[in-house]
């Protein structure tokens, strides 16, 4: 079986936050308690879209030790494949859905002197559980969350309510920005970076680190990827001996598992490596876009991540 | 059911013994007739009833005895259990993973009782009826992972998982096949293997870990390991090596069958919520030569494994030198008859030894 262990739960309440963003309570359907979790963790929300099953990652947002219920938020995005439409516009209060158990791809590094969170946007979500898990342990952390705008804020009120010395919020059409620089430098010793957010924001700060001189197991990053839509593409699949066409709005794992092959995966977002494929042949070009592979193994045309990676070309066969 | 707790030592005078029902649920750890390292992990979702796969964590009956021996062990040597102070929250998550499972799955010997962090823990074996506030250190006579695995079977090695690596940061380690806690702690997944023979040519560590790095809540998985011990002796330790390294001396043709003792670790894998740690048990299960013999199927195929094993691995895991003696003693329980796929005893289907 690929992917966690599911979960049967019910949609106990939807708050909508802002223009972009609504709020997801669940809870599980046979009233038992929900598995605890650690901050940072996530969970894959299964759609039924018509005939389509989606399954999104989401990052947990409660109380990591609150068993009763998982929140997650859920950033509406107009141009993608329609997960994020779907949550926004057609799951209702009372809805029975299934979501995996937690999975972490971005704990926190207990070790640490000092957690200095940086939040762009929907990126925010993990670090609300995190927070939550290092309040009730007297853990010391910092928080430099940049918005868009102020009506798009989420969260903001609640942070800046609850601990208004340790956050601190930058808004985009206010022209307000990190000074990563010297926040950096201004950071005791034994500190860990967290970044979550757009794929700019994770690389800046990456680098900046790296030419600031910190190490690399000191600074944590998650970017969920979702799949993006592209030209239709055949694969031939050789262990199951099939030839699959992946549509435009569909990932190439989709269409393995629309067509009944039975493909790991944990993230579905490229940053778990479960889904990683061998290439046994090809004419064409990868449109790589996981964060699991290295350049040269992007350069090597020997390895795929179907979860978010595609194909242009003639021929497409994978061990699979 | 209830289990018969056995009065026997693991050391001095020797007197553990298995009943004919703890040999047949013995975890034979060969499923053909040879042997090499491999990545040979499954999920630990229950097995055979009576098998010790079935629970979680398996109580036989060696607990009471097994546990007094962790005792002795951890008051001649306090640095058989080390947490590094980042771990404490992996031992709280350990100590609730084993009083949920422990209580539920054998009722009459451990309850749990549970009013918010408001605990009462009952484990009857050993006499022990406390009552703790969870997560907090202070209401609890040891760390939690010291309490929880002072009263649990086997070894506990909890790892910290960071940087796309395994970690050893805390552990409980008083029955180990020579190695020892206090070398190893704070070393990551390659270091702490790096004196395994051949696997890692063979790439065995780095798909291994990459295992482990994915395992999930609610999904453990579970291998086996096997070595060779003279004499009962849970306690192998490097730092007692002078005490039974001699003791592989004083094998005879007359004894090998009481003294040699196959050594087989049941190793599961589970991780844990809180800390996002993975908690690695390991349980030794020992049967004597003479007691697998009692098994036609196990007799045959000990015979051939051990015969064909790889010199390197023979040698890592202490035995080259006794080597040819147990194979004068083996070879008059292998009749030359094949033997059937899989584990299990077969005692029904197998035929007896011919003469
Ligand atoms: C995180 C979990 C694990 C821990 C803490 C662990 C720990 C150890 C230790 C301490 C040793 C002894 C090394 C020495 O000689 O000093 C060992 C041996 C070994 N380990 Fe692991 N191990 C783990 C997982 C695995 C896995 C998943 C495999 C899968 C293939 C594996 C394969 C081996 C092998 C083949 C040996 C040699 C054993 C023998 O021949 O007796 N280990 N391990
Ligand atoms: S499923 Fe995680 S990288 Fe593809």
């Amino acid at each position: 079986m690929s992917g966690a262990e599911k979960i049967a739960v019910t949609v106990t309440d939807i708050v909508p936050l802002n223009d972009l963003v609504t709020r997801f309570e669940f809870k599980r359907t046979d009233g038992a308690l929900l598995p605890t979790f650690s901050g940072g963790a996530h969970t894959v929300v299964e759609m039924q879209d018509g005939d389509i099953t989606r399954l999104n990652p989401y990052s947990l947002m409660s109380d990591p030790m609150d068993q009763t219920a998982y929140t997650i938020s859920v950033r509406r995005d107009d141009e993608g494949r329609g997960g994020s439409l779907f949550m926004h516009n057609n799951v209702a209060v009372g809805d029975e859905m299934v979501i995996s158990y937690p999975v972490n791809l971005f704990s926190l590094d207990l070790r640490a002197r000092k957690h200095l969170f940086i939040a762009g946007g929907i990126g925010i979500t993990p670090f609300l559980a995190q927070i939550k898990q290092l309040e009730r342990f007297n853990g010391h952390w910092e928080l430099h969350y940049a918005c868009r705008s102020e009506s798009l804020g989420s969260y903001v009120d609640e942070l800046t309510g609850h601990h208004p010395n340790e956050t601190h919020i930058y808004y985009d059409d206010q022209d307000q920005a990190i000074d990563l620089v010297s926040l950096l430098d201004g950071q005791p010793l034994g500190t860990h970076v967290y970044v979550c957010g757009p794929k700019g924001m994770i690389d800046w700060v990456r680098k900046t680190a790296a030419d600031e001189g910190w190490p690399r197991e000191a600074v944590h990053y998650e970017e969920f990827l979702a799949p993006q839509p592209g030209k239709p593409f055949e694969v031939k699949l050789a262990v199951s001996n099939k030839v699959i066409h992946v549509g435009e709005q569909e990932s190439l794992l989709e269409a393995m598992e629309r067509e009944g092959v039975d493909a790991p995966y944990l993230c579905r977002g490229g940053a778990c490596g479960q889904c990683e494929t061998t290439v046994i042949d090809y004419t064409g070009n990868f449109i790589h876009r996981d964060h699991w592979l290295d350049d040269s193994e992007h350069a090597s045309g020997q390895k795929i991540m179907p979860c978010v990676s595609r194909f242009e070309g003639k021929t497409l066969v994978l061990d699979r | 059911m209830t289990i018969q707790f056995n009065d026997e030592t693991f050391r001095d005078d020797y007197s553990f013994y298995n009943s004919e029902r703890a040999i047949k649920r013995f975890p034979f750890p060969f499923h053909e007739d040879s042997y090499m390292y491999s990545v040979n992990m499954e999920q630990h979702r229950g097995g055979p009833a009576d098998s010790v796969y079935e629970k979680r964590f398996d109580v036989d009956e060696h607990y009471v005895a097994e546990m007094r021996d962790r005792a002795m062990v951890l008051a001649d040597d306090p640095l058989r259990c080390q947490s590094l102070p980042h771990m404490t929250l992996a031992g709280w998550d350990l100590l609730e993973l084993i009083m949920v499972s422990k209580s539920e799955d054998y009722p009459d010997l451990f309850e749990l009782h549970r009013d918010g962090n408001n605990w009462r823990w009952i484990n009857k074996p050993l006499g022990i009826d406390d009552s703790f506030v969870f997560l907090d250190e202070t209401t609890l006579p040891y760390g939690p992972m010291e309490y929880i695995t002072r009263q649990a079977q086997g070894d506990f090695c909890v790892l910290d998982q960071r940087d796309d690596n395994l970690w050893m940061d805390a552990g409980m380690v008083t029955t180990q096949a020579d190695w020892s806690l206090d070398f190893d702690i704070g070393m990551n997944f390659f270091e702490w293997h790096a004196p395994v023979p051949l696997a890692h040519e063979k790439g065995i560590f780095v798909r291994a870990l990459k295992f482990l790095l994915n395992i999930q809540q609610g999904a453990p998985a579970r291998r086996l390991n096997w070595t060779m011990t003279v004499n009962p002796l849970l306690d192998t330790s490097p730092e007692n090596y002078h005490k039974w390294g001699i003791q592989k001396t004083t094998l005879t043709p007359e004894n090998i069958g009481a003294k040699q003792h196959l050594r087989v670790e049941l190793q599961t894998f589970f991780r844990l919520p809180r800390s996002n740690a993975l908690v690695f048990p390991i349980r030794c299960y020992l049967c004597s030569f003479q007691d697998i013999m009692t098994v036609p199927k196990w007799g045959r195929r000990l015979h051939r494994v051990i015969r064909d094993l790889p010199e390197e691995l023979a040698t890592y895991k202490g035995f080259i030198d006794n080597r040819p003696m147990m194979l004068d003693y083996l070879k008059n329980f292998d009749d030359g008859q094949p033997t059937s796929a899989g584990i299990w005893p077969d005692l029904e289907t197998e035929p007896s030894l011919a003469k």
